[in-house]
């Protein structure tokens, strides 16, 4: 058995080898997590938008493209907050992956009866949730970016490509699902992101659970409101 | 009472191990879990039959030896109590108690329901100290320290040490145990001067032995003393400062 001690020695770079180690790897995760949600969220109140009819939506599609207004080339600051969310993804699913293994290498045996006090169901399914959203996002960009989902697609007019693709049941049942599933993994994230880059005080400790649940909500009500609304007919052409 | 006992039992290191009944006859409801085992183990032993292995020691729930999971929970149903402390009332005449060994691949199996815990000790040894120049003692009330701060400070060194953390945790992390022996000492004064080295180099040897933190929480509500994950967030936030601060006094030797 070895232990180690910090010795005295020029290093690599800190943050190369302070993400080597399993609490770094879940900072990465808490702060690309962050990152996320905040994207998450500006997503899902930008697509409300769509509730206010095609003109709406997509002039606030098209003004996308225009952020940064004439400080930047068109589309540079898009593409620049594009790289970064790709970035974040990459660095949280490595992350994710990464420790995943090693947490089942840790646990080689099971117990034969286990009764679990505090671990929840969100808790618990954080990476199986997080493929299946990424598989998800996957089929999401296809369908919605790309335009190879399947469904009619026209550049530059998001309202018309959502009500096409919506338009398909199982399609929308499948956006409903995988946001209710996303949603349960933004319970336990945003709970536990502040656990581990440190920002715990008892104090504030109800109010993280509180936090966990009002973003877990807002962001799974928006979004599923949205394949709900097409099937409804509430979002609808002409 | 009479009870019925599934109990893990295994010879050794390599062996694979199973469970066995066995039955608990004539159980005392005042009796303490470990004695109610040694009765087994007495009449196993005129059975001709191996006792069953299990570590204790102070039996007064100070030691950290003792500790199983009973029926499926660290220490046994009763919140905040090591092994030794559960008696025998919190069960009923007819009731089946499974026992099993922790299970964490830093803790292999030495035999039934004993397990290697010295990954612990390394961990100990890798930072879980202050240096002081030993001599006569000090002065009482030489060092100032908060009152809050040797409360705080107190509350991570109620820790036992009986890895009832990892046992509990899905991912078989010790991140509890760390941080309560992390906090205890890097919350005082006489813990500062060794703080970041110990940061890095307690969460530097926890992970050759154990997975990673998810907060869960399991490991908080099966602690026998209680000891609050809040611990775990000021280790978290000291190891990425010790990353950096290590950094520095490094640069200076070249």
């Amino acid at each position: 058995m070895t232990t180690t001690r910090p010795t005295v020695k020029r290093r690599r770079l800190w943050f190369l080898e302070f993400y080597r180690s399993a609490v770094g790897k879940k900072w990465v995760m808490a702060v690309t997590g962050i990152i996320l949600i905040g994207y998450l969220l500006a997503h899902m109140v930008g697509n409300l938008k769509m509730y206010l009819g095609p003109e709406s939506i997509n002039a606030y599609g098209e003004s996308l493209r225009d952020l940064g207004g004439h400080l930047v080339p068109r589309t540079h600051l898009l593409w620049i907050m594009r790289i970064g969310l790709v970035a974040a993804t990459a660095l949280h699913l490595h992350a994710a992956i990464t420790l995943t293994f090693l947490n089942w290498r840790s646990r080689p045996a099971r117990y034969d009866e286990r009764h679990y006090a505090a671990a929840n169901y969100a808790s618990r399914t954080m990476i199986y949730g997080g493929v299946i959203v990424a598989a998800f996002v996957v089929f999401h960009l296809m369908d919605l970016t790309w335009g190879s989902g399947g469904a009619e697609f026209a550049r530059g007019l998001p309202y018309e490509n959502i009500v096409h693709s919506f338009e398909r049941l199982p399609v929308a049942l499948f956006y409903i699902v995988a946001n209710l599933l996303l949603g349960v993994h933004l319970y336990h994230g945003a709970w536990s992101m502040f656990q581990s880059i440190g920002l715990n005080h008892p104090r504030f400790n109800q109010w993280r659970r509180w936090f966990a649940y009002g973003i877990a909500a807002v962001i799974t009500i928006g979004n599923v409101s949205f394949p709900i609304a097409v099937q409804a007919g509430i979002v609808h052409l002409g | 009472m009479d009870l019925t006992l599934r109990v893990w039992r295994q010879s050794g290191p390599g062996d694979k191990g199973r469970f066995e009944e066995y039955p608990a006859k004539g159980i005392d409801e005042h009796m303490s879990f470990l004695e109610m085992l040694d009765i087994v183990n007495e009449r196993l032993t005129l059975e001709g039959i191996e006792p069953i292995a299990f570590d204790h020691d102070c039996r007064e729930g100070i030691c950290g030896t003792c500790g199983v999971m009973v029926d499926g929970r660290p220490h046994g149903p009763w919140e905040g109590t090591a092994t030794c402390q559960l008696h025998m009332r919190a069960y009923s005449d007819g009731d089946t108690i499974t026992i099993e060994p922790w299970r964490a691949k830093g803790f292999p199996a030495i035999k039934d329901l004993v397990v290697d815990r010295r990954a612990f000790d390394r961990i100990i040894e890798s930072g879980g100290f202050i240096s002081v120049a030993a001599g006569s003692a000090p002065d009482a009330n030489n060092t100032p320290i908060p009152q809050e701060a040797a409360e705080f400070a107190m509350d991570a060194a109620a820790c036992i040490g009986c890895g009832a953390c990892v046992a509990a945790c899905p991912n078989g992390a010790a991140q509890l145990f760390v941080a309560a022996k992390y906090s205890h000492l890097s919350l005082l004064p006489q813990g500062q001067p060794e703080r970041w080295t110990r940061a890095e180099s307690m969460v530097d040897t926890m992970e050759l032995y154990f997975g990673s933190c998810s907060n869960h929480g399991e490991c908080e509500a099966a602690c026998p003393k209680n000891i609050s994950l809040d611990f775990i967030a000021l280790l978290n936030r000291d190891y990425l400062r010790s990353k950096w601060r290590n950094r520095r006094l490094a640069g200076q030797k070249g």
